[in-house]
Parts: C-alpha cells; sequence; structure tokens
C-alpha cells in the first residue's frame, strides 16, 4: 500500500529550488491540501515575484503570475468575478512584506475570501540575498554586511501580529517546516486556510518559517537548526488569529 | 515491511532525510552521483525501515515514495 507519494496537484516535474531550500516541502503540503480538500478543478493560484515565481510550472491548476507584490489584488479580482473557485496566492517576503505591504493589509482589513502562504525566510533569495524587512536584526546579508543594524534599516515587520490588529481577517497562523514534527502543523495550518475559504469564512494567512540556505551560506542543515535558534525566537510559532473559534468559545 | 523508491535523478543531495530518519539508516551515495552531479540519497538497510515517511516528508523535491 503506498502510504506516502507526490500529490496530484504537483506537476512531476523537477523543482529549480536550491538544494534543501524548503520553498519545496511548502509547495507538497499546498498541493496536499488541494487534493485533500478535492479542488483542485476549482483551485487558481496566484504566483509572486521572487525564487517561487515559478510556482505557475509547478502547481496542476491554473496559475496567474502577479507584478511584484500584487498577488493579493489579483487573487481579490479573481475570487471577486468567479467565486466559486478557490484562489490563493504564494508569496515570499520581499514580495508579500516589503514591496506588497499594502496589497496585503488591505485585503486583508476587506476580509476578502482568499488564502495566502507567506514564505518568510527573512531574506531576498531570488535577487542574491539582499536584506529584507523580515532580517533579523543583526543579520548578515549582501546589503548588511556588518548585520542588520537597527538604528540604521529599523526593525523587521511581523506580518502575522500586525494583521491580528485588524478586524478583517479571519484566520492567521506561524509554522515552520524545520523538522517532520513541524511540518505536520504546517500541513494542518495550510488545509485549514483552504477549508476556511471553501466555508467562505475569508481571509486566511499562514507564515511559513523559512529555510533559504544557499543566501544565508549555510548548509540545509545548518539552515533548519537556523530557524530553531533565530527565527523561532524573534518569530514566535502558533495561532495569531481564528475568529471562528473566538466566536465560538465567546458563546 | 516497508519499501522505498527514489526518483534518483531529481535528488540533490541536500540530506535532510538523512537527518529526519528516525532510525538513521538513510546516507548520500558515497561513491554515487546522479545526472545534476549529486550524491543521490539511498537506503543503507531496507530490513530496517519501518516506512514512518519522515524522511519523504522533509524532502523539498518530493523524490520518495513510500509503501507498507
Ligand atoms: C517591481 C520590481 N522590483 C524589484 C524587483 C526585483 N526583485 C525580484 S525578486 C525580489 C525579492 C524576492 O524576495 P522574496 O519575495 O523574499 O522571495 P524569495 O526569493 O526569498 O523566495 C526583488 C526585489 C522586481 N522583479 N520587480
Ligand atoms: S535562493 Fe534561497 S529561497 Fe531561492 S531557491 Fe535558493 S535556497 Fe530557495
Ligand atoms: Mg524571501
Amino acid at each position: 500500500m503506498v502510504v506516502f507519494d507526490k500529490p496530484h496537484s504537483l506537476i512531476d516535474v523537477p523543482l529549480h529550488y536550491c538544494p534543501g531550500c524548503t520553498h519545496g516541502i511548502v509547495h507538497r503540503l499546498v498541493a496536499e491540501a488541494i487534493d485533500e480538500l478535492g479542488i483542485e478543478g476549482k483551485a487558481i493560484g496566484i504566483a509572486p515575484v521572487g525564487c517561487s515565481v515559478m510556482a505557475y510550472d509547478y502547481f496542476n491548476c491554473d496559475m496567474i503570475e502577479a507584478a511584484h507584490g500584487r498577488a493579493p489584488a489579483v487573487a481579490t479580482g479573481v475570487k471577486r468575478a468567479n467565486p466559486e473557485n478557490i484562489v490563493f496566492t504564494y508569496q515570499g517576503d520581499g514580495d508579500l512584506a516589503s514591496i506588497g505591504t499594502a496589497e496585503t493589509v488591505h485585503a486583508a482589513a476587506r476580509n476578502e475570501n482568499i488564502t495566502i502562504i507567506f514564505i518568510n525566510n527573512a531574506i531576498y533569495g531570488m535577487t542574491g540575498g539582499q536584506m529584507a524587512p523580515t532580517s533579523l536584526p543583526g543579520q548578515v546579508t549582501q546589503t548588511s554586511p556588518y548585520g542588520r543594524d537597527t538604528s540604521l534599516c529599523g526593525w523587521p515587520v511581523k506580518i502575522c501580529e500586525m494583521l491580528s490588529q485588524l478586524d478583517g481577517p479571519e484566520y492567521l497562523e506561524r509554522v515552520t517546516v524545520n523538522n517532520v514534527a513541524n511540518v505536520r502543523k504546517a500541513k494542518k495550518a495550510i488545509k485549514k486556510a483552504f477549508q476556511n475559504q471553501v466555508e467562505g469564512k475569508g481571509f486566511s494567512l499562514i507564515e511559513v518559517l523559512s529555510a533559504c540556505p544557499t543566501n544565508w551560506g549555510m548548509t540545509p542543515r545548518e539552515a533548519l537548526k537556523w530557524i530553531d535558534d533565530n527565527m523561532i525566537p524573534y518569530y514566535p510559532l502558533g495561532v495569531y488569529k481564528d475568529r471562528s473559534a473566538a466566536k465560538e468559545a465567546a458563546e | 515491511m516497508a519499501k522505498l523508491t527514489f526518483k534518483e535523478e531529481n535528488c540533490k543531495g541536500c540530506g535532510l532525510c538523512v537527518d529526519a530518519c528516525p532510525k538513521g539508516i538513510l546516507q548520500l551515495s558515497p561513491d554515487r552521483i546522479n545526472k545534476k552531479g549529486h550524491h543521490p540519497a539511498e537506503l543503507k538497510n531496507e530490513a530496517a525501515c519501518v516506512g514512518c515517511a519522515s524522511c519523504a516528508m522533509m524532502c523539498p523535491d518530493c523524490i520518495i515514495k513510500v509503501e507498507r
């Protein structure tokens, strides 16, 4: 009996990502959620600008490529015009938390009924490892060779914490995929974010703390440990907002 | 008995499966390379595999199929 195989919603082609890049794990989790909810024929994905730009070649559903950071706006249009479709974006931190911050915040504030998968690897991967708004204080990058200096560059943007202050969004959770137990939790969160849309509940965003071994200058193993040692303390995992659960608890 | 199948040509030799295996029975092949030039993951001890799929869950390239 087959207990594990590539999900049908992930096209059977080699991924272009670097060795040990966790973009691949998250792609698989998204595809598994689409398979398990039986929404492959209804799903429409919006790809970002960033290393995952080629997501449109990997997911076995209709895909649209958005201009840098504008995926939530494109998803809004697609979902409003085709409310019966299940619309998701897949975006990096340079895409979602930098050039696209406005689109992110306002889609959340409007409680658009879309699903957002947000890959926070604390760096601009595709362009060669520049500092992102999400880079940690002191983090060495191509554009902060002595470490991110907060007196000069300010402080990281914490998307889940920030959006949780809005009344709009339905569901916000931060997960990671740096070990098997965390992959299982991430899978559950991503599936819920799609299920919420199926049930018409509204805006769901899952932030995934992700590794970029290449631009962090680490082996894949070291990169997963770096998530534990440095990212999770600054970006705590957990559910930041669950409106339906809060409402049920209040009743 | 469990059976693992590796889509070896797509392996990038990252080693995340090796670390994930609770039985410690995976390795990157010391003497073989694939077309991409990576040392592909392989099972050292087939009989000891319990088919938990931990390796497959951590594989970023989704190259491992698990049967039990
Ligand atoms: C309008 C515009 N500005 C800048 C760029 C250059 N650019 C390409 S990808 C990228 C950032 C990618 O980082 P991120 O979204 O974190 O994705 P990652 O590669 O880390 O997954 C930037 C700034 C661009 N393509 N378009
Ligand atoms: S540069 Fe970083 S984010 Fe991009 S594919 Fe390589 S490891 Fe992944
Ligand atoms: Mg990034």
